[in-house]
């Protein structure tokens, strides 16, 4: 069978009645979204291009009487230098680890949340989305509580597991750490995956799956061939959305570690240049490589994925 | 359904009048009453708060102190305080600051000189620790309020027996040997935070050399570094020594989690400030923790790098400092000539257990009192030495925390000059932090 598919006609008609209407309803749209587009540029681009210009510049806050021009100096200086890649590689992990774990977790809270009797379906989704609504300092603090030594009770659950003791130090090492930032991350932000998976669900037309069903296609069957095809832009969006919230990784780290045994990452990195050190230029210079890999994994996404996203609107 | 809307709608525009006039009663004119002074205070147990009252009514209305609390920790403090003041912010008035960011703040042109006459007054009779840690270049940049230094602790009934006479000046080495002995810990701060840099100047210091030897101020790349004399070399022997023996969690142990250990017997020494005393009072109190464990507690002065030549304590504490573009300066320093008077000093000393800047203190039979380990605390804080006093000391102390932690694992021949060399670059910005 072949599909024939119609583009949509998108050159203006001809006629003057219709470039007046055209017109009319182009003015009405800038008029709509004329100030959501000035407040966008205004809380959004105007800090980015602020960053992109301190970055150019030897700026120390405390020291504002000695500004000097040095060009794309501190990019050389970042990227030169071990400490920026350590960073990156651990945000790497991080993100590859919690999303690969959200996906597939969020997936199957996605399939119950679903297919679950429709009298709990909503104390069942609230249940699952209650951590997503727990801040993440909170969250962070939560857990590493759970984990830590003295006030920790995690040791003494699970010391029959081979490697637990009453005295691991969870906190000592570098993957133990990242380990438990890891878990914190993903308890946390698996209800946002899922949530997204399910809208992704419930979009599939049910009369594909009952047309697969009397096939007699099994359950694995229906899920590969017919549920997810159907829902590549959702799984895309929740990929894409968490993808880049797991790059920014900060606030864990921050309060588990605070960088120690190499479990920075490059949010950590622009804090310390910026805030810690106050060195204006390089801390900028950092956030804008990071905004810099943000943009390649959105694109990335976008063309890997091969979604077109006003599909996805059903335009 | 429409009635409802409708109410809905009313209330809502009296809500929003009533917004208005309030903003607008808001604008009009100068506030009543005398003049405002801001002081930004780090936490404590409410005694800052206090002595605000306290000069506020002393002033017989000539101004009136509103404290606003800062973070928890000092590098925090230090991070709002500067962004504030570099932002020319002119509601700081008076600031409570810990003593190794002065010169910082100092140097940044953040605090308004102190008067000749105040610094005269504030400075009578005070702890030398004290008098070093409040000035820059030589010159008194802040008032000294409280001054905070470290003990060595121990647990009485588990040093028995171990051969150790604590009544006498004691080395790092003896302290090891005994907690050896007993097999037992010591709890020193091994967290990758600004006590690691707390203790490593310490055990410098207490060797007799110095982490900054040229503090350079207006050239970061003039910083002069001791990181690899054999003083840095023998502390950097005791960090690896000492956390062979501080327990499981030693790498991530701070203050906090170290009294803690203390108290609960599973460390027999620890290396700690006073609070930690006020700390098992306070549990003896809500009755969490038997008397006897209280009276288990013994001190002694901090622990001798080379024996028979004195240790340089830890010092601490926070001093005040005026804000230079605050519109009351004078006033500001005659509420921080109160705030420090010595009957304040002791209160706060009694109330939330900070120790004084004014030696007279650590004699009042009150304070003896509560606080039997008052004449050790003295002598300490006459041996104590400040952190380096550098204007780029969040940078000294963020790499000697990269490099020496954890300390487990250092190499005592190298990591100094590792360090050094970290430094230099961090200074010169060929690296990063």
């Amino acid at each position: 069978m072949t599909t024939t598919e119609v583009k949509p006609d998108t050159t203006a008609p001809a006629g003057a009645a219709a470039s007046d209407r055209s017109r009319s309803e182009q003015r009405l749209g800038w008029m709509l979204a004329g100030p959501a587009f000035v407040i966008m540029l205004l809380v959004t681009a105007y800090p980015i291009a602020q960053a992109v210009y301190y970055s150019l510049f030897d700026y120390r806050l405390t020291d504002p009487e000695n500004i000097s021009f040095v060009g794309l100096n501190n990019y050389a200086v970042i990227l030169t230098d071990q400490i920026w890649w350590i960073s990156f590689g651990v945000t790497a992990f991080i993100t590859i680890v919690t999303v690969a774990v959200e996906l597939v977790l969020g997936f199957a809270l996605a399939l119950v949340m679903m297919n679950a009797l429709k009298a709990i379906r909503p104390v069942l989704r609230a249940a699952i989305l209650i951590p997503y609504a727990v801040i993440t300092v909170v969250s962070a603090f939560a857990w590493q509580y759970a984990f830590s030594l003295d006030s920790g009770f995690v040791n003494s659950w699970f010391d029959w597991v081979p490697g637990v003791a009453a005295d691991t130090d969870w906190f000592g090492g570098t993957w133990d750490s990242l380990f438990v930032i890891c878990l914190a991350e993903i308890w946390k932000t698996t209800p946002f995956i899922s949530l997204l998976l399910l809208a992704g669900l419930a979009q599939v037309p049910d009369v594909l799956q009952e047309a697969a069903r009397v096939d007699g296609a099994t359950w694995w069957q229906r899920m590969w061939k017919v549920t997810i095809p159907n829902m590549k832009a959702a799984i895309m969006v929740a990929l894409l959305f968490r993808t880049l919230d797991a790059f920014r990784v900060f606030d864990t780290v921050f309060v588990m570690t605070n960088g120690a045994n190499s479990t920075e990452t490059v949010s950590f990195l622009a804090f310390r240049q910026t805030i810690s050190r106050v060195e204006i230029g390089l801390g900028s210079a950092v956030s804008v490589l990071l905004f810099l890999s943000v943009v390649i994994i959105s694109v990335g996404f976008i063309k890997g994925f091969k979604v077109d996203l006003s599909q996805a609107r059903g335009e | 359904m429409t009635i409802r809307r409708a109410r809905w709608r009313r209330a809502l525009a009296a809500a929003v009048a009533a917004a208005a006039l309030v903003g607008l009663a808001g604008c009009g004119g100068a506030p009543a009453g005398p003049p405002v002074l801001n002081w930004y205070i780090n936490p404590d147990d409410g005694g800052q708060a206090e002595i605000a009252q306290r000069c506020s009514a002393a002033s017989n209305g000539e101004y009136r102190i509103e404290v606003s609390q800062l973070p928890r920790q000092s590098s925090e403090q230090r991070q709002q305080l500067i962004r504030r003041l570099a932002a020319n912010d002119s509601s700081i008035d008076i600031m409570s600051i810990d003593p190794p960011y002065i010169p910082e703040f100092a140097e940044a042109g953040f605090l308004a000189p102190v008067p000749e006459g105040v610094a005269q007054r504030t400075t009578q009779g005070i702890v030398n620790s004290a008098r070093e840690g409040a000035s820059w270049n030589g010159r008194l940049v802040t008032v000294p309020f409280w001054a905070n230094t470290q003990l060595l602790w121990y647990r009485k009934s588990q040093v028995q027996g171990t051969g150790l006479d604590l009544s006498k000046p004691v080395t790092w080495d003896q302290v090891v040997a005994a907690a050896q002995r007993k097999n037992s810990t010591i709890a020193a701060q091994g967290i990758r935070a600004e006590s690691l840099t707390v203790w490593l100047n310490a055990l410098v210091e207490s060797g007799g050399g110095q982490i900054v030897t040229n503090p350079s101020p207006d050239d970061p790349e003039g910083v002069r570094l001791g990181l690899d004399s054999p003083a840095a070399t023998r502390a950097a022997e005791i960090m690896k020594t000492v956390s062979a023996v501080g327990g499981p969690g030693f790498s991530t142990a701070s203050e906090d989690e170290n009294s803690e250990a203390f108290q609960d017997g599973s460390a027999m020494f620890q290396l700690n400030w006073p609070f930690v005393w006020g700390k098992v009072n306070s549990a003896i109190e809500e009755g969490t923790v038997e008397k006897a464990t209280a009276d288990d507690f013994g001190w002694a002065l901090y622990p001798q790098t080379t024996a028979g030549r004195p240790s340089a304590p830890p010092y601490g504490g926070i001093n005040l400092g005026v804000g230079a573009f605050s519109p009351n300066v004078d006033l500001a320093y005659k509420a921080a000539e109160c705030i420090v008077s010595t009957e304040n000093q002791k209160y706060y000393f009694l109330s939330n257990g900070n120790p004084a800047a004014r030696t007279s203190v650590f004699t009042d039979p009150e304070v003896v009192k509560e606080f039997p380990m008052a004449p050790v605390i003295a002598q300490s804080l006459q041996q104590a030495k400040p952190r380096p006093q550098t204007a780029y000391y969040a940078e000294v102390s963020e790499s000697i925390q990269r490099t020496y932690h954890p300390t487990a694992g250092i190499d005592p021949a190298t990591v100094g000059p590792a360090t050094a060399d970290l430094i230099r670059a961090v200074l010169a910005k060929e690296e990063l932090l």
